[in-house]
């Protein structure tokens, strides 16, 4: 256990002149070196199937699995028997929208969510709707955040479950979580919220916050890809079908042997994380006041998606006007960071989060996702800045639209040509 | 997703970034694409008497293979004729740039940017000839 | 481990392989997502990809046929769950994870060997022409016995049905091959052959399934989530392993010879037990010992007691004390069905361990069976049912 001081860097690739700065810690963090300590001995030497109830092995795996658990629901102020592990938050928020809506079908056929959600959250909301059920998307404002008029307007008496983000994966806006908690709670509502981006980076309260569940995810928070948590209270207790069963594991709503390695290492992440958030928020805070300050000085027509205030420290999503993403991106190759969603940035539609905001399409197609996190450092982000406003202004300098704009050209009064 | 080494060139050093007087009669511009699709290029040729072109700029607001597909045009439009010029396929400039199947209409884009310039030069001549037969 | 020095119950889970530990190590240097089109997303997707062909080749299928999961239970979900066949047909063997997704499933009987009877499978079929789902485990995780799988999708396929196999035992044992078998569905679990917990994988042949975890595409868009990078990796390097032929060939032989000198110090040790489907074909690493008299979960406290890990049933449920469904679906009673210990061997055990084993069974097992004979005599009605 050496290297505890938080000063791991992210290995490069001798092969490249200069090392790639990993920028990217929405999509996923690397899994910290004191993480992955504690886990290496559940791989190999308490190898037991915790689910083994009758030797020494499986109980030495059972015993640091409900550590491991105990530490999770600490951090959100939980009790531990609340604590579900699954295989990440694509299947936490599967089994909270769709294990809650399926336990009551019949008698309650409502749900609400956000149109900014993460794909799986909207997937299975889009699943639930060919079964019969209601969805409603509430819009967000212009700054990316619900408006608690109108979730409380959309509630019916056939509402089961609201279902909105604690943080945004594309623009780090933090959602209302305490006002829509009361909200929920006072019209007896559930309210889910997946907190895969929050956990560890802003303080969360399942009690003050009247969370009923809430989705973990162990790569956004330095622990291990391959798990998560999905946390279901108990009192008043949350009742929802299985979507994984045979075996009984996880109070019967997961099946399947627990992992324990995984599980380890999640609650570990969950332990440093709480640990560290303080001093880590505040580090993060004034890194990305620095990357934020830089650009804006440098270069006119930049805008910032999303609230300036409520948002964590380790995102900012920036449109970089008249220079399209990824051409930027190809040109800023030493920056490792996202155009968009991980998920979707493969496809070459503009984020659907930031549409929502109401930005221009056009402007969508300028925005980068800047993440920034527990190994980045001050260096990085000066010589993020650097590389990123010499890219933009070369870029800019061969922009037929930025060309346009210089002469005064409104770029909407031109007839422009779909293809 | 990778880009080819000739992508990575054109887009790393591209050739006849600029722009032509447009008021010009020897200039042609072409401007196509939408912002709100992600791609824009203006493609502008300059004509000799003889109708060959002997130059051409081009900028683009796009992907990298976007202004591969641009940069690589404008090389190949100049000593053409115009006529020449309007018979470049989208599927040269796609081979021989390796485009992947995704990146298709970057190089679609830029054969219309030709035809567009061509089209535009075309215009401002009859107009020419007209006013001269009047 | 403290007390516990001997164990034998590889098939709850079995240790990391040493290979597979290396594979795991190495991946977590790996910091990207595998969706991100950056150069840390590639590297990621490619120790994916990679591993991917591992597993491919394990089972002798193209790469494209591997859907990862998080473990044998999810990708036994997605495979009753994934395809539209509403009626579902399961042996009454199976795994609890396919016998409680499919609850309201047709129940093939097994005989007194726990092999699935193909009579009865071809006369539920024939009752019915809606169009089924077949699901037959390759190996039993309890008594070892292996299922003729073949012959079911014969049968299966002159009914049009699709055949799902739950492969989750047997993988690295004997040999998998879906082709062969002429599954479309087979399930693995990297845990029970040497990778790490956590992860899975679905194999499709010929048919696909439905994505049953929503939002995210990967894995062609029939598993959301980010997938479990380090334990892919692992995956892939144990199913490498223990994937070549002449390596499964020489370890085979080994455990066979070393569950022989068990099976033969355990009868010498406690003559009233019994080896469950001895004379059936059987996984070479398992042995179902029935201790008539003595309740299992006594003699595996026992054991534990004496520093041997054995299970009373499958891990899965050995929470609950009821009789394993495996044994009363062979015809032995609810008391004999908690009388019996699964005894499994591994890739790690020793001759030396076989023999300290013998030892601790004589002195522990010896002296409780002969105290429940004698208590016989006295009439419990178990041990008359024993007889």
């Amino acid at each position: 256990m050496n290297d505890m001081t938080g000063l791991q860097r992210i290995e490069r690739k001798p092969t490249n002149q200069r090392a790639p700065i990993y920028l990217d810690y929405q999509a996923t963090t690397p899994c910290d070196r004191r993480v992955v300590e504690a886990m290496l001995p559940y791989f190999s030497d308490v190898f037991g199937n915790p689910h083994s109830r009758n030797h020494d092995y499986g109980w030495a795996a059972e015993e640091a699995v409900e550590r491991a658990r105990g530490q999770i629901a600490h951090i959100i102020g939980a009790n531990e028997k609340e604590i579900i592990f699954t295989s990440g938050a694509t299947e936490s928020n599967n089994l909270a929208l769709k294990g809650v809506a399926r336990f009551h079908k019949g008698r309650k056929n409502h749900l609400i969510t956000c149109v900014t959600e993460h794909k799986c959250v909207l997937d299975s909301a889009r699943h639930l709707e060919l079964d019969g059920f209601e969805v409603t998307y509430l819009p967000v404002q212009a700054n990316g955040l619900v408006d608690l008029d109108q979730l409380r307007s959309a509630i019916t008496d056939q509402t089961v479950m609201v279902s909105i983000m604690a943080v945004n994966n594309e623009i780090g806006v933090i959602q209302p979580l305490k006002a829509i908690g009361e909200i929920c709670r006072e019209r007896k509502v559930y309210f889910h919220t997946d907190a895969a981006q929050a956990v560890g980076k802003i303080p969360l309260d399942v009690e003050d916050m009247k969370i009923d569940l809430m989705s973990i995810s162990g790569h956004k928070l330095y622990g291990p890809k391959g798990i998560g948590a999905l946390y279901v209270r108990r009192r008043p207790r949350v009742r929802l079908e299985a979507m994984i069963s045979g075996g009984g594991q996880e109070r019967g709503m997961r099946s399947g042997t627990l992992p324990t390695p995984l599980c380890v290492g999640l609650g570990e992440a969950c332990r440093i994380a709480e640990a560290e958030m303080g001093a880590e928020g505040e580090r993060l805070h004034m890194l990305s006041d620095r990357f934020y300050n830089a650009i804006m000085a440098a270069l006119p027509e930049v805008y910032l998606n999303g609230d300036r205030e409520r948002r964590i420290p380790g995102n900012l999503n920036l449109s970089f006007a008249y220079v399209e993403g990824e051409g930027l991106m190809m040109g800023i190759k030493d920056l490792a960071l996202s155009s968009g969603s991980a998920c979707t940035s493969a496809s070459l539609e503009p984020s659907y989060v930031l549409r929502a905001l109401g930005v221009d399409e056009e402007l969508a197609h300028t925005s980068l996702r800047i993440g920034l996190g527990r190994f980045t450092t001050e260096e990085e982000i000066d010589f993020a800045v650097e590389r990123i406003v010499q890219e933009v202004s070369r870029l800019r300098a061969m922009s037929p639209l930025w060309e346009l704009a210089q002469e005064g050209i409104d770029l909407k009064s031109i007839q422009w040509s779909e293809h | 997703m990778a880009y080819s080494t000739k992508v990575v060139d054109h887009y790393e050093n591209p050739r006849n970034v600029g722009a032509l007087d447009k008021s010009d009669v020897a200039v042609g511009t072409g401007l196509v694409g939408a912002p709100a699709c992600g791609d824009v290029m203006k493609l502008q040729i300059k004509v000799s008497a003889d109708g060959i072109i002997e130059d051409a700029k081009f900028k683009t607001f796009g992907c990298g293979s976007a202004i591969a597909s641009s940069s690589l045009v404008t090389e190949w439009v100049k000593g053409k004729s115009i006529d020449e010029a309007a018979t470049i396929r989208n599927t040269e400039i796609a081979e021989h740039l390796a485009l992947p199947p995704v990146k298709i209409h970057c190089s679609v884009l830029a054969e219309d940017a030709i035809k567009a310039a061509v089209n535009d030069y075309r215009a401002k001549h009859a107009v020419g000839k007209a006013k001269a037969a009047e | 481990m403290t007390r516990t020095s001997i164990y034998l119950d590889h098939n709850a889970t079995t240790p990391l392989r040493p290979e597979a530990a290396a594979a795991v190590a190495a991946a977590q240097g790996v910091v990207g997502n595998p969706s991100s089109v950056h150069g840390f997303g590639r590297a990621a997707r490619r120790v994916i990809e990679d591993a991917r062909e591992q597993v491919a080749a394990l089972v002798a299928a193209p790469p494209a046929s591997v859907i990862f999961t998080s473990g044998g239970t999810e990708a036994n979900t997605l495979a009753l769950h994934g395809t539209e066949r509403r009626r579902v047909l399961v042996s009454a063997v199976e795994h609890a994870s396919v016998l409680e997704v499919a609850a309201d499933a047709e129940r093939i009987p097994v005989d007194r060997d726990g092999v699935v009877d193909l009579d009865a499978l071809a006369a539920v079929l024939v009752m019915n022409e809606r169009p089924a789902l077949v699901s037959v485990m390759l190996a039993n995780n309890e008594t070892g016995v292996i299922q003729p799988v073949a012959a079911v999708a014969e049968v299966a396929a002159r009914h049009g049905a699709l055949v799902h196999c739950d492969a989750v035992q047997a993988a690295g044992k004997i040999r998998v091959d879906p082709a062969a078998l002429g599954v479309h569905l087979l399930s693995l679990s990297a845990h029970k052959l040497g990778g790490p917990p956590g992860v899975g994988a679905l194999i499709v042949n010929g048919t696909d399934v439905e994505a049953q975890l929503v939002g995210g595409g990967q894995e062609r868009r029939r598993r959301a989530g980010t997938e479990n990078i380090a334990g892919i990796a692992g995956f892939g390097a144990a199913a490498a392993a223990v994937g070549v032929e002449a390596a499964q060939r020489a370890a085979a032989a080994r455990t066979k010879a070393l569950r022989g000198r068990l099976e033969a110090g355990v009868m010498a040790a406690t003559p009233s037990a019994r080896v469950i489907a001895a004379d059936a074909e059987r996984l070479v690493n398992t042995v179902c010992i029935l201790t008539p008299g003595v309740p299992a979960e006594t003699l595996v406290m026992a054991l534990d007691l004496a520093g041997v890990a054995v299970s009373a049933g499958s891990a899965c449920s050995s929470g609950k004390v009821a009789g394993s469904h495996v044994l009363r679906a062979m015809g032995l009673g609810e008391h004999l069905a908690r009388q019996a210990v699964r005894v499994s061997l591994g890739w790690t055990t020793t001759e030396r361990e076989i023999d300290d084993f013998v030892t601790i069974w004589r002195a522990t097992a010896g002296r409780l069976c002969a105290g429940f004979a004698m208590g016989a005599t006295a009439g419990p009605a178990e041990a008359t049912a024993a007889a």
